[in-house]
């Protein structure tokens, strides 16, 4: 039982940070019909941006821990949003009337020179960052097995709940949020309802960057280190986990994210650490036969 | 005589190589009501949809109040006050009632004045107001008909564009509709009008186009339209129907 529940932790933790690079995944799938291949990358990036910003941040001498994280926190969403729009700008906005495939090409070729890009800039070797938020709390023990929540655990699922119930009432309950949701739909009709739909566009791609940024903070602290190749392995759970939940819903993603967390943490602990990743693209094949459009996905025909 | 709230010039345009619309001319002046009848195919959406950009004339220009916006982008035109009812409707499905009528309101600008235009778009449309927080797919036919152009209305358009507003819809609801034009004409409204209902439409409408095969083949004022033996031949066909229940109303 403590160890049932400590994996659950663990599988929540890991799920937070799926669930928001998920998010960006399904948000430009859902306006422009694409999977944004260089979204994993763009996470990276933004691990980057925040190993960067804390070691910056230790020179000019700001070390109480809060104020480093929120500023760490605001400046990776900041610069990383910059890498999304200026993705979008440069590679898949001028193809936008291309065919189908352009894009997807694109995608693949922007992810490659972003991973690159880190790749000589940063070195090839892992980086690691002093552990930064530190302890936690031993809820209870069984025997010598005890069950520990850690500090950067609370944070990691904190600030997940916090971003993204913040993003949630962005996209239902503002102006900006309705245009998105507009240009989902029907891209034609937002326009003739006065909505600029490639400013729309660039939006939905500055704030699945913002949410990959988030997510590449609790990643770097949760793990410590990273390197270049992050964005490939994490962004094809977050992936796989957009397509679970159901690719286009927002929702979806959130609880796509959980379940390929929970999946990956609970097989490592119960079976092999080594197929974690089969065990959760299985289940995928699984979701997708019984619900073809995901779980919380919705049919491509609708009553109109 | 005053200048044209919106003019056609000399409009061709098409979709790819294909030209639709054959160096179409035509105005709307301020406080008209114009319609615009054609078989089906004869390019009266494609005209519709030029007006707002999509797709963009080939030759010739499309100037409203003065300015050619034959090259401005379609967002922009909607913002300078022209709202349209497409063809098909085109309502935001997974959003509710009352949301569709926000994303109208959008080129109003106006956020005081969003309560006083729901207000007068609910005594237009009394069916709208019960059912504000359902989904706008889930509407029937004609009431995503009467959101369409509350949706339209929400905009305070300088020029209302309606696409065949009575497709598909039981006869008093098309009569509903068409009262409702006519009451907001009388307030000073411009409408240019496609009806496959050529009848009610010359009806209503100050004046009339008739376009055949992407060219405008005939001008005149509603009545003269009708009274027109070509166009009584054409697209009044069977039009005893309706013509006896109106005057019996
Ligand atoms: N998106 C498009 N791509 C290619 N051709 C098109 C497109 N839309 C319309 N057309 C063609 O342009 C011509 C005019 O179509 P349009 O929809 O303007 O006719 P319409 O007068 O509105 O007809 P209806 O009364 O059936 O609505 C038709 O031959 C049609 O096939
Ligand atoms: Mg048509």
């Amino acid at each position: 039982m403590a160890y049932f529940l400590q994996q659950l932790i663990n599988g929540v933790t890991l799920g937070s940070i799926y669930g928001l690079i998920a998010i960006g995944y399904t948000m430009v799938y859902g306006i422009i019909g694409m999977i944004n291949f260089a979204h994993g990358d763009v996470f990276m990036v933004g691990a980057f941006i925040a190993l960067i910003a804390f070691l910056a941040l230790t020179t000019i001498g700001i070390t109480a821990v809060p104020l480093a994280l929120l500023l760490v926190l605001i400046i990776a969403m900041v610069l990383t949003a910059v890498w999304g729009w200026t993705v979008e700008r440069v590679a898949y906005r001028p193809l936008r009337e291309s065919f189908r495939l352009a894009p997807l090409i694109t995608a693949i070729g922007m992810s490659i020179v972003l991973q690159n890009f880190i790749q000589i800039a940063q070195g090839a070797r892992v980086k690691p960052l002093q552990p930064i938020v530190t302890g936690g709390y031993e809820l209870f023990h069984q025997g010598s097995f005890s069950v520990i929540v850690s500090n950067i655990q609370i944070l990691i699922v904190a600030t997940t709940v916090l971003v993204m119930g913040a993003f949630w009432l962005l996209i239902n309950r503002t102006e900006l949020g309705r245009a998105q949701r507009a240009c989902e739909q029907d891209r034609l009709m937002a326009a003739l309802s006065g909505v600029d739909v490639d400013r729309t566009i660039s939006l939905t791609f500055v704030l699945g960057a913002g949410l990959a940024a988030v997510a590449g903070l609790l990643y770097l602290l949760y793990y410590g280190v990273i390197d270049f190749f992050i964005g490939f392995v994490v962004g094809i759970k977050a992936f796989t986990a957009a397509v679970f939940g159901g690719i286009g819903s927002i929702p979806g993603a959130m609880l796509g994210g959980l379940i390929i967390g929970l999946i990956e943490t609970f097989w490592s602990a119960y079976f092999t650490i080594e197929y974690k990743d089969v065990a959760a693209f299985s289940m995928l094949a699984i979701v997708l036969i019984f619900f073809p459009t995901g779980l919380l996905g919705r049919p491509e025909v609708e009553k109109v | 005589m005053t200048a044209p709230l919106l003019a056609l010039d000399g409009v061709t345009v098409g979709y790819g190589l294909l030209p639709v619309l054959h160096d179409v001319s035509l105005q709307i002046r301020s406080g008209e009501i114009v319609c615009l009848i054609g078989a089906n195919g004869a390019g009266k959406t494609t005209t519709m949809m030029t007006i707002c950009g999509r797709p963009r004339v080939s030759h010739g220009q499309v100037v409203f109040d003065g300015t050619d916006i034959s090259q401005h982008p379609t967002h922009e035109i909607a913002r300078l006050g022209i709202c349209q009812s497409p063809e098909g409707r085109r309502i935001f499905a997974r959003m509710t009632v009352m949301e569709n009528l926000q994303m109208g309101a959008i080129v109003a600008n106006t956020p005081d004045g969003f309560e006083s235009d729901l207000a007068r778009v609910f005594a237009l449309f009394p069916r709208l107001a019960d059912r504000s927080n359902q989904r706008g797919g889930t509407l029937s036919g004609g009431e995503q008909q009467m959101l369409a152009i509350a949706r339209a209305l929400m905009g305070r358009p300088k020029l209302l564009l309606l696409d065949e507003p009575s497709l598909g819809l039981a006869p008093l609801v098309v009569k509903q509709i068409f009262e409702a034009i006519k009451e907001l004409n009388a307030q000073g409204l411009t409408v240019f009008l496609v009806e496959q209902n050529a009848f009610y439409a010359l009806k209503l409408a100050n004046r009339g186009y008739v376009m055949v095969n992407g060219r405008i083949t005939m001008t005149g004022t509603g009545d003269e339209l009708l009274a027109s033996e070509h166009v009584r031949e054409a697209y009044l066909d069977g039009a005893t129907g309706p013509e006896e229940e109106v005057s019996i109303s």
